[in-house]
C-alpha cells in the first residue's frame, strides 16, 4: 500500500500526530510495539497542566497554554467521532507547597516565567495559603503550607484519550499495526525503509514518535537521541466518594472515584518497578494532604518511565542530512496531545518544523566548541 | 463455578454474620469464599458503574470479590479468613 507518513511508536504523542495528519487528509501508517513495552502513555496520571511547565523554556511555558486553550474543542471533537467520553475537565488545578520555603521559590519562578514573553501574560495563577486553598481543596491537611492556583490547569482519563486516539484514527484510515517493532530505518532516495520482522515498511516521509525508543532509533537519521527514562510512581486508592477537590501533580481524585497518588522522579534506568519505600512516602504524603484518606484501601501501583530530553522541555525536529525524517520526544503528551494534532501535525505536514519550532530541535543539547 | 473439594481437611466451623443473620461456615474459608458457600455467586456485589459482580480469580488479583469486612468497606473478600463473629455485608444496591 501506498502511504504519505510512517510513524514509528503508537503512544499518546504518535497517535496524536496520525490523527492531525488523517484529518489533513494524509495517509498515514503508524508501527507499534508490543503491550509489555516500555510505555508512558498507559502509565501518567492524566494531568493536562499548564502551570510550572517550561521554566527553563518560555516557549514551551506558551505551547503548553496553547495547548490547553485548544483542549476543550480537541476533546469535544474526539468524542463527537469516537464516542469515547474522555473524562476531561478544566476547573483548575493547584500544585502543592509544603513549607515557606518551597512557597517562595515557586512564586520567584513564576513571577520570572509568566513575565518572559507577551504570550504568557495572559497566564492567570496566584499563590493561596492553607485557608484559601481549602475553598478549592476541601479537607485539606495541616501539613501543606499553601500552592498555586491556575485555571488553566485540568485533567483527563489518559487511557480513554488513547483509546478514542486509535478509534479515531481508525475510522479516518490510519493503517495501525501492533505488535511490530522496528529494528532501525534506513534512508533511501526515494524514502525511508523500516525494517520490521514482520517486513519492510517503505514511506516518503517518516516520523519518530518513539518514546525512549529513539535513542536507538533516531541518531542513524541525524536525530536526536539524547533522551532518558525517569521513573515515577503512582499509587491508587479505591473508589471514594467525589470530594469536589481539583487535581494537583501530587494527587487528584478520578471521574470514578479513585485517588491517584505520584508525583515522584526516580533514576532507576529502564525498571518499570515499584519499590515499598517510595510507595510509603507516596501514601504518607497523600495522607498529610488529605487526612480522611488514613483509613482508604489501596488498590494498585505501578510504575512507568518518563521520557525526559535533556531540559525536560519537548523535542521536535527535522533531520538535515535526512529530509523527510521527523523526530518527536516529549513527557507532557496529555497536556500538548491538542497542539500535536493540531499546529505540530500541520507544521511537519507543510515541512514547515525547522522553521516554526527551530527551538525544539536537539541542537540546543549539542556542546559548544570553545577556543 | 467454585466448589468445595470433596475430600477438603474438616477444621471445625465458625459463626459469620451476613447482613446480620448467624450462619455457621467451615473456618478455613476466606470471606468470599463462605459467602459463595452459603448463596452462591448470585447477588454477591453490585459495580458502582452498573452492572453485577462476583468472585472471579479468588487470588487477590481481580478484585471483584470487594466485600465489607467489619465496617470496612471495600476489603478483598478472598484475602480475608472467616472468624468468629466477624460480620460481613455484601455491597449491593437493594440486597
Amino acid at each position: 500500500m501506498s502511504r504519505d507518513f510512517l510513524i514509528i511508536g503508537g503512544g499518546v504523542v504518535g497517535m496524536a500526530v496520525a490523527y492531525g495528519l488523517a484529518r489533513r487528509g494524509r495517509r498515514v501508517s503508524v508501527l507499534d510495539e508490543h503491550d509489555g513495552s516500555l510505555r508512558a502513555s498507559r502509565g501518567n496520571a492524566g494531568l493536562v497542566w499548564v502551570q510550572g511547565k517550561g521554566l527553563r523554556m518560555p516557549r514551551y511555558a506558551e505551547l503548553s497554554l496553547q495547548s490547553s486553550e485548544a483542549w476543550p474543542t480537541f476533546a469535544e471533537e474526539l468524542t463527537a467521532r469516537t464516542g469515547v467520553e474522555l473524562e476531561y475537565e478544566r476547573r483548575g488545578g493547584v500544585d502543592l507547597c509544603f513549607d515557606a520555603a518551597e512557597a517562595e521559590a515557586r512564586q520567584e519562578e513564576y513571577r520570572a516565567l509568566y513575565a518572559a514573553t507577551p504570550a504568557l501574560a495572559a497566564m492567570r495563577w496566584a499563590y493561596l495559603d492553607r485557608e484559601a486553598l481549602r475553598e478549592h481543596l476541601p479537607g485539606l491537611g495541616e501539613a501543606v503550607h499553601g500552592g498555586t492556583f491556575s485555571p488553566w490547569d485540568g485533567q483527563c482519563n489518559p487511557l480513554y484519550l488513547l483509546r478514542a486516539l486509535y478509534a479515531a484514527c481508525r475510522s479516518l484510515g490510519v493503517d495501525y499495526r501492533p505488535a511490530t517493532p522496528v529494528d532501525g530505518v534506513e534512508a533511501r532516495a526515494s524514502g525511508f525503509v523500516a525494517h520490521t520482522p514482520m517486513g519492510d515498511v517503505v514511506a516518503p516521509r517518516v516520523i519518530l514518535a518513539a518514546g525512549l525508543g529513539a535513542r536507538r532509533l533516531a541518531p542513524p537519521l541525524g536525530l536526536s537521541g539524547e533522551v532518558r527514562p525517569v521513573r515515577g510512581q503512582i499509587l491508587v486508592t479505591e473508589r471514594l466518594p467525589q470530594g469536589g477537590r481539583l487535581p494537583s501533580p501530587q494527587i487528584r481524585q478520578t471521574a470514578s472515584g479513585g485517588y491517584l497518588i505520584g508525583d515522584v522522579l526516580e533514576n532507576a534506568g529502564f525498571d518499570t518497578g515499584v519499590t515499598l519505600e517510595t510507595l510509603h512516602q507516596l501514601g504518607r504524603r497523600a495522607v498529610a494532604v488529605y487526612p480522611d484518606l488514613a483509613r482508604a484501601r489501596l488498590v494498585r501501583s505501578w510504575g512507568a518511565l518518563r521520557v525526559m530530553t535533556p531540559d525536560g522541555s519537548p523535542l521536535y525536529e527535522a533531520s538535515r542530512p535526512c529530509p523527510g525524517a521527523y523526530n518527536l520526544s516529549c513527557h507532557s503528551g496529555i497536556t500538548l496531545a491538542a497542539f500535536h494534532a493540531e499546529e505540530l501535525a500541520e507544521a511537519i505536514d507543510s515541512d514547515r518544523l525547522a522553521t516554526r519550532y527551530g527551538d525544539f530541535s536537539g541542537a540546543r543539547f549539542d556542546v559548544q566548541a570553545t577556543g | 463455578m467454585f466448589k468445595r473439594l470433596d475430600n477438603a481437611a474438616l477444621a471445625g466451623e465458625v459463626t459469620i454474620w451476613l447482613e446480620d443473620q448467624p450462619r455457621r461456615v467451615p473456618a478455613t474459608l476466606s470471606a468470599a469464599a463462605a459467602v459463595l458457600w452459603l448463596d452462591g455467586g448470585a447477588g454477591y456485589r453490585d459495580h458502582a458503574a452498573g452492572g453485577r459482580r462476583a468472585p472471579l480469580c479468588m487470588m487477590g488479583v481481580c478484585h471483584e470479590c470487594l466485600i465489607t469486612v467489619d465496617g470496612e468497606p471495600n476489603r478483598q473478600g478472598c484475602l480475608v479468613p472467616v472468624a468468629e463473629g466477624m460480620r460481613l455485608e455484601r455491597q449491593r444496591r437493594s440486597p
